[in-house]
């Protein structure tokens, strides 16, 4: 970055910032001599008021994730063409009322794959095999004490039910077949270039599996998903991960399930109303419980502030988005 | 074959003790309150020991039993057994490799996972309530981080096949190169130490490997290193690893297993970068029955005059 430049910024396409993404001084720091960022979240006018002053002509939006982009702030932006969110996430977005409003938007396309696949198996095997909990039995002093800890559950040969096989859920596949799991799938589309078996029900699915990985977007399809007819086809030895949002299962029935022993553990990334999570949890051993973190890490951070800013780029170009999610 | 008596050591599985005494005449070398009153006893008698990783059959005990054929061991491990005098008097033993295998590899891949991303961390900060304060901090990605494995056998080659499917590049320090594997070898456990961030140690305990990760390694390793155990405790020098994780020297650490099983260094308790298990690496319902019944198997085999199944002297 240049130093010692003032840089004119109402040369610079105007980028609009509702609410600041994770890291925003970064953007901030490497990126204020390409865009001039719009930080509504500073003005102390209400936000209705400071767009309708400021951003009549702005044509591009970069979300933080979480802010609702819905049709009360598509109508406070007529010029707007383009949503840029950093996110894998798109549920905070209406994604209709973009489409029907000729606004594109782009996500970070598959960049926390990796990271969320990792933190997926990572709960697998510590429910499994009781990490977590075997860290509180030592820490309690409680091996010295006793002659016997609870025995895990193998994991070489348990049948594992991905629930959106997008590339977070094939990232998990390919993981989880390297520990001798056997892998199957429910997806909005059956994927022909995977020879997993397909169920196009997830009942079905959660009736022939010994765990259940919970990796798509939510969406109106996908919202509980996950429900009471579900949990008890998965069973009482039964295991439910779910690194996509929390919104895709019952979250009241899969406590109940829990509590009263219908299904066998949970590894939880994400939760219906976080950052609060049902108490009634934090007393079962057999449930490892994590505070969103799947994407969370410098190497996914930067990567997604790349892809944003590169959507951002091309879309100023006039070049061809980086990562723009088409409506199917 | 009840008039055979079968000794086992201490109590490592109820469904491993049913079945011997279902077979046996088993002797319980817990319920006597002293060694004289047990040898007094027992020791003519004795023509089996069914030993585990926390005792097994020493020089002492193999002495006191005249009539001692066979140590069937519940463990692969075999440090606690004094292979030298087995041979010398002539006596088999076995232990219980292969079927342990998977399950030892998966504690040393959710340790790894435990100790690089916090899920452990991550579980106790929800626990307390403290989501509502504010976000955990970012956690370092685990996949595509160099794995270096101590030992390449069994258990090291099932770890690395794991690694490999987080695009981990596997480098190895063994007795001997396997050129066979496309993993990069290097011929001492310094060099092994400094070209990886995750050192896990997967190789038998001998006297050559006593206390091979000690000091020099540990700083080789380095502040962003991270060590994981599944081996034996004694593979470490394990004064010199708390030292080194209480002063920041030390990026993390995942054991299962430790010197003095079963103190474990208090030091270590609370530490966000370590996670300690109670030497569980095979404790699953499948592996302990099919550990058990290999036991049974071979315990039979050498008293029906036919091929052990799995010998090791």
């Amino acid at each position: 970055m240049a130093h010692g430049i003032i840089y004119n910024h109402l040369d610079l396409p105007q980028v609009l910032v509702v609410r600041p993404p994770d890291s925003f001084s970064l953007y901030q720091s490497q990126y204020s001599h390409k865009f001039h960022f719009l930080k509504a979240w500073e003005s102390p006018v209400p936000l209705d008021q400071f767009l309708s002053t400021n951003a009549r002509n702005v044509q591009a939006l970069l979300s933080c994730g979480r802010f609702p982009i819905n049709v009360d702030l598509l109508r406070l932006l007529p010029s707007l063409r383009l949503v840029v969110t950093p996110s894998a996430g798109l549920n905070h977005i209406d994604l209709s009322e973009c489409h029907s409003r000729g606004v594109a938007v782009a996500n970070a396309g598959s960049v926390a794959c990796c990271d969320v696949a990792d933190l997926a198996v990572g709960l697998f095997i510590d429910v499994l095999r009781k990490i977590s909990a075997a860290d509180r039995y030592v820490m309690q002093g409680l091996w010295a004490s006793k002659t016997s800890y609870p025995l895990g559950s193998k994991l070489k040969g348990k049948r594992i039910g991905i629930v959106g096989l997008g590339s977070i859920g094939q990232e998990v596949a390919k993981r989880l077949e390297a520990f001798g799991c056997s892998i199957s799938y429910n997806s909005r589309n059956q994927k022909k270039s995977f020879s997993y078996p397909f169920y196009s029900n997830v009942v079905e699915l959660s009736a022939n599996s010994d765990a259940l990985v919970i990796c798509c977007g939510l969406s109106d399809q996908t919202h509980r998903l996950i429900n009471k007819e579900v949990l008890l086809a998965l069973g009482k030895e039964g295991v439910l991960i779910n690194v996509g949002r929390g919104a895709i299962i019952d979250e009241k029935e899969m406590v109940q399930c829990l509590v009263q022993g219908d299904i066998g553990g949970a590894g939880l990334d994400v939760f219906e109303n976080e950052p609060n999570v049902p108490k009634e949890l934090f007393a079962l051993d057999n449930v490892v419980l994590s505070p969103h973190r799947g994407a969370f890490t410098p190497e996914t951070l930067t990567s997604m502030r790349e892809i944003a800013v590169g959507n951002l780029e091309a879309f100023f170009s006039n070049k061809p988005l980086l990562s723009q999610v088409i409506d199917d | 074959m009840d008039s055979i008596t079968v000794l086992m050591t201490s109590p490592m599985s109820d469904y491993l003790e049913n079945q011997l005494k279902d077979r046996f005449n088993l002797v319980k070398l817990w319920t006597y309150s002293s060694k004289t009153d047990f040898f007094k006893h027992n020791s003519h008698s004795i023509r089996a020991i069914v030993g585990n990783t926390k005792i097994g059959a020493d020089a002492e005990l193999i002495d006191s039993l005249p009539e001692l054929e066979i140590v069937s061991s519940y463990s692969v491990g075999l440090d606690k057994i004094d292979l030298r005098k087995c041979q010398e008097k002539g006596i088999r033993v076995t232990n219980t490799p292969d079927v342990l295998t998977d399950d030892v590899a998966d504690v040393a891949m959710g340790l790894m996972l435990a100790v690089v991303r916090r899920v452990c961390e991550c579980d106790r900060f929800v626990r307390r309530g403290l989501w509502p304060k504010g976000d955990f901090r970012l956690t370092n990605k685990f996949s595509g981080m160099q794995v270096g494995i101590v030992g390449l056998g069994r258990i090291g080659s099932a770890i690395a096949k794991r690694a490999e499917a987080f695009g981990c590049p596997i480098s190895y320090y063994s007795r001997s190169e396997k050129p066979e594997t496309n993993y990069k070898y290097f011929s001492n456990i310094i060099d092994l130490a400094v070209n990886c961030q995750i050192l896990v140690v997967a190789c038998a305990l001998t006297e050559e490997t006593h206390h091979i990760v000690n000091r020099e390694v540990i700083d080789a390793l380095g502040p962003e290193g991270i060590l994981i155990n599944i081996g034996r405790g004694s593979h470490i020098d394990e004064p010199e690893l708390v030292s080194a994780l209480l002063e920041g020297r030390l990026g993390g650490a995942g054991l299962d297993v430790y010197e003095n099983e079963p103190e474990v260094p208090e030091q270590l308790f609370g530490l966000e970068n370590v996670v300690l298990m109670p030497h569980v690496g095979s404790d699953t319902v499948e592996t302990t029955d099919a550990m058990a019944d290999l036991v049974i198997k071979n315990l039979e085999a050498h008293f029906l005059k036919k091929p052990l199944l799995t010998p090791v002297v």
